[in-house]
């Protein structure tokens, strides 16, 4: 059968406006706003909530013919007032569409207007324009340009304060509550954006919430600038389009960057640059989870020793998986994203320079079908990445070990870790017991201990 | 606690039934408010789910990723065979398409997945920027189809072209280009086909099954596990009954105008509603008394089986007050009906879509004290479940939460739903899933109602 290579099938990637979204609600008391058509704020909302199981109000300036004809300045300022209105916010993050974007919107002039003609009226909350065309990079785009933006609003220049700012990129709400705690046992002061770990994973609501609790407040950005470092995760992510790229030009905050910190190595690194940073050690209890997780690794090795499988997802967690399941002895015969950066073979190699001798292959762009089309002649283990995989996983009879965004068909992937020992101890235990049931259902006896 | 307010521009789409209270119309039909957060979504929205369940049809997204990406696999539409509709396609169009035009990709991409995948036809979704870009579809649909030999409709669904009603109505346009195009030899007299009905959950099967007990063939489901060999055929029943009449609407009054097709509004939620979708059919074919026959032996049989089971949900549920807030009106109507029937009062109704006649209707439905709103928002929905006190919410994923948050009881009556809702198997469904939901212990730990530590 000839593939049809022109069209997008089963998109390994999202828009770009989701991942503003997304960035926006891990500032405390902020309202993500979509300059664009009513669809895209509930086409986003949807699929935030199917994952999250958070409600997730997104604004939207409801775009109609005579917006797309005149502009949609009108639209914005009245979408403004009526957010400000009815949610008191803070913060208001707004974040653009293919159709404000194509129709060229002039977002930070509107802005302009707007404090003007409602500069008397009540508390007026602080905006960020984020530019993200849907027709430019996947979500993890947006996301990052949320995060810059944000900073590039707030951050303040001050004399230089025993802080660290940390920019987790596009992490788990588990994996930012696991963040903190470490940052709070180095006894360090930080500045983690975006938190979403509560917002995004939240308890239950004694009354009704406009804006859940939660966030990093504005305040605290306000602060960046005046950080003794900036500690960025994303192989990929350059400085031009990071946060902490921001703050190292306009603020000579250096800028400490490395792949996710997924295996013993790149955790290492990071609690090796933490340590350098605050210039202490690092507290006993992670040495013990450091400790637990060799042993585990000892434990299970037999089991995951050259397994061979398929990651896919945002291209900075398939470098972060990518080095880790090296560590292990698990081979990714494919690095697959749905994302073009043009870093993901680049990063990997800098992680792990015998990746060709190791067979790793890597593709970027890719879609669904194609990555399908490479399952069916590379014959993986397993497959790694989010649900989206499970048409192909269910197709080819292959299992699938779900981790990142989304997990749409499987219970509490926002509190599912992927970083620092105790996440990679999580995905360890996960890739085992994977491999030991597909043994014991395969088995004809049916044992009972493996 | 803080008192939560509605905003202006708003207060029209709002009411409490009061007696001797204002007598104000419901305003509807209108665009959502910028900058509330509406439930609603968009054209393109509208468009894809009633196209949606056209198994052996290619779906393909002309626009950038986003919308296909949000829309792949979404419904909980079935198939009894291809499976066509459960992929996503997309012209994934980039910065230097939206300068330079995107008709050569949507021609390659169209020419190449239908060399793939050998549908019977295609629908091309126009989105927001195509309506922009100014990409003549029809002249690249009109080409392909030529080339390939079969139907590439076009479906203007750009998301900010109106409301999602607008993208209904242009899928149902589409569909009009299929119908009156296949052969109507050997089709009953007796025959009729069911709009707006997309088998979720299979629950088109189950209803096409109590018709056919009764003797009557159903040519075409519009578009429940639909067939393009189905829809062109679609002319040749003597009657359309539509199920979800916000979408289908507009198709059964074309099809009563161009083929003199009569149509009936029905609704396959909750005994009474149900009971009466098979009767209204049978009463339309009078000269058959055997017809109606059927029909009360199939309400009947099925009514002896599930009223007894349903006893022991509504013992439990009497006196518990539900919140309904769905995409169209008249699923709302069989929904107040069910729940009285398992002892459950409506403190809350709304729609997304709904016109003047169908709040009219709602209005007289209510009971005192009931609060009918149009295009809500999460905010206004939270106001009166915890002013109302309701213990239940029907709604969509998008609501989901909203319930939970609160504390309260929720059932998924939208497009995702996995278990059958409709017909007599389904209201027992119904009545189980609001039952395991109000019921469940977990809420004695909501801290409104809390379980203190």
């Amino acid at each position: 059968m000839k593939h049809a290579k022109t069209a997008t099938q089963n998109a390994c990637k999202l828009c770009n406006p989701l991942g503003a979204c997304l960035a926006f609600r891990g500032i405390e008391n902020c309202v993500p706003f979509l300059h664009g058509s009513q669809g895209c704020a509930t086409y986003i909302r949807r699929y935030l909530i199917s994952h999250y199981k958070e409600p997730i109000d997104i604004a939207s300036s409801n775009f109609h013919e005579e917006t797309a004809v005149f502009g949609g300045s009108h639209n914005l300022k009245i979408g403004l007032k009526n957010v400000s209105k009815q949610y008191k916010p803070e913060v208001i993050g707004i974040a653009t569409t293919c159709l404000s974007e194509t129709i060229g919107d002039d977002v930070p002039m509107i802005i302009r207007e707007y404090k003007q003609e409602f500069k008397n009226g009540s508390p007026m909350p602080i905006m960020i324009h984020a530019s993200t065309p849907s027709y430019m990079g996947s979500h993890i785009d947006g996301f990052h340009a949320a995060v810059r933006a944000t900073v590039k609003t707030l951050a303040e220049k001050g004399a230089r304060e025993k802080l660290i700012n940390i920019f987790p990129n596009m992490v788990s709400p588990a994996d930012i509550r696991y963040l903190k705690e470490i940052l709070e046992d180095f006894k360090v002061p930080y500045m983690l954006l975006p938190d979403y770990s509560q917002t995004m994973d939240g308890g239950p609501w004694g009354e009704y919430h406009r804006i859940p609790p939660g966030g990093t407040p504005a305040s605290a950005i306000a602060m960046a600038g005046s950080a003794i470092a900036s500690i960025e995760f994303g192989s990929t992510l350059e400085p031009s389009k990071s946060a902490a790229g921001y703050l190292e030009e306009a603020f000579g905050v250096p800028r400490y960057h490395m792949a996710l910190p997924i295996g013993i190595k790149e955790s290492d690194k990071f609690f090796t640059l933490l340590e350098t940073l605050t210039q202490q050690e690092r507290p006993e209890k992670y040495d013990d989870e450091r400790r637990r997780l060799i042993d585990a690794y000892a434990d299970g090795h037999k089991y995951v020793f050259e397994q061979k499988v398929i990651i896919y997802g945002e291209e900075d967690l398939v470098v972060g998986m990518t080095a880790f399941l090296t560590e292990i002895g698990i081979t990714p015969i494919l690095c697959a994203s749905g994302g073009k950066s043009g870093l993901l073979r680049k990063s990997i190699k800098e992680l792990i320079p015998g990746m060709d001798e190791l067979g790793i292959k890597v593709r970027e762009g890719v879609d669904f079908v194609d990555i399908e089309d490479e399952a069916k002649l590379l014959k993986p283990d397993f497959l790694i990445g989010n649900s989206k995989g499970y048409t192909m996983s269910r197709k080819n009879n292959i299992p699938l070990i779900r981790l990142g965004f989304p997990i749409h068909d499987r219970f509490g992937g926002q509190r599912m870790h992927h970083l620092g020992y105790r996440g990679t101890q999580e995905l360890f235990d996960r890739i085992v017991n994977t491999v030991i049931e597909q043994r014991q259902n395969a088995s004809s006896i049916g044992y009972t201990y493996m | 606690m803080e008192q939560i307010s509605i905003l202006e521009g708003r207060h029209k789409q709002v009411f409490e039934k009061k007696t001797g209270g204002e007598q104000v119309e419901i305003a509807c039909d209108t665009s959502s408010l910028s900058g509330s957060v509406s439930q609603r979504a968009c054209v393109f929205c509208g468009s894809r789910v009633v196209l949606y369940p056209v198994a052996d049809a290619l779906h393909l997204v002309h626009g950038p990723i986003g919308c296909a990406a949000y829309t792949w696999d979404i419904r909980g539409a079935v198939s009894s065979g291809p499976e066509l509709h459960r992929l996503s396609f997309s012209t994934d169009l980039q910065e230097m398409d939206v300068i330079y035009g995107g008709e050569k990709k949507l021609y390659h991409s169209l020419i190449e997945l239908i060399e793939q995948y050998k549908p019977k036809a295609a629908f091309i979704y126009s989105t927001c920027i195509v309506g922009l870009i100014g990409d003549d579809i029809e002249a690249v649909c009109r080409k392909v189809a030529k080339e390939t030999g079969i139907p590439v409709l076009p479906v203007h669904s750009e998301g900010f072209k109106g409301t999602k009603k607008d993208g209904y109505k242009a899928a149902c346009h589409a569909l009009m280009q299929l119908i009156g195009t296949g052969s109507t030899e050997d089709i009953s007299k007796y025959s009729i086909n069911i709009l707006g009905e997309f088998n979720l959950a299979g629950e088109a099967w189950i209803i096409r099954k109590y018709y056919e007990k009764m003797g009557i063939e159903v040519v075409s489901t519009l578009t429940g596990d639909g067939r393009i060999d189905a829809v062109r055929r679609a002319h040749g029943a003597s009657l359309n009954v539509v199920q979800c009449s916000g979408s289908m609407t507009w198709l059964a009054k074309e099809m009563e105008q161009k083929y003199g097709i009569p149509y009936i509004r029905v609704s396959y939620f909750g005994i009474e509603d149900m009971s009466k979708s098979l009767y209204d059919v049978a009463k339309h074919f009078p000269e058959r008394p055997d017809i109606m026959e059927a029909a009360k032996q199939v309400v009947s049989e099925e009514v002896k089986e599930l009223y007894p089971s349903l006893q022991k949900f509504k013992k439990a549920l009497t006196g518990k007050k539900a919140a309904i807030y769905v995409g169209g009106a008249f699923k709302t109507f069989s929904l107040i009906k069910a729940l009285r029937s398992i002892g459950m009062s409506v403190v809350l109704a709304g729609s997304q879509t709904g016109n003047k006649d169908d709040y009219a209707r709602l209005k007289e439905m209510c009971d005192e004290g009931t609060v009918i709103v149009d295009d809500s928002n999460p905010v206004e929905l939270s106001k009166f479940i915890l002013e109302k006190e309701a213990d239940l919410l029907i709604g969509g994923v998008k609501e989901r939460p909203i319930a939970f948050k609160l504390g309260i009881g929720f059932c998924d009556h939208n497009h995702e739903r996995k278990i059958p809702l409709a017909g007599f198997v389904g209201m027992y469904n119904f009545a189980l899933e609001v039952y395991q939901s109000v019921m469940s212990p977990v809420w004695q730990f909501a801290p409104r109602k809390g379980v203190k530590k």
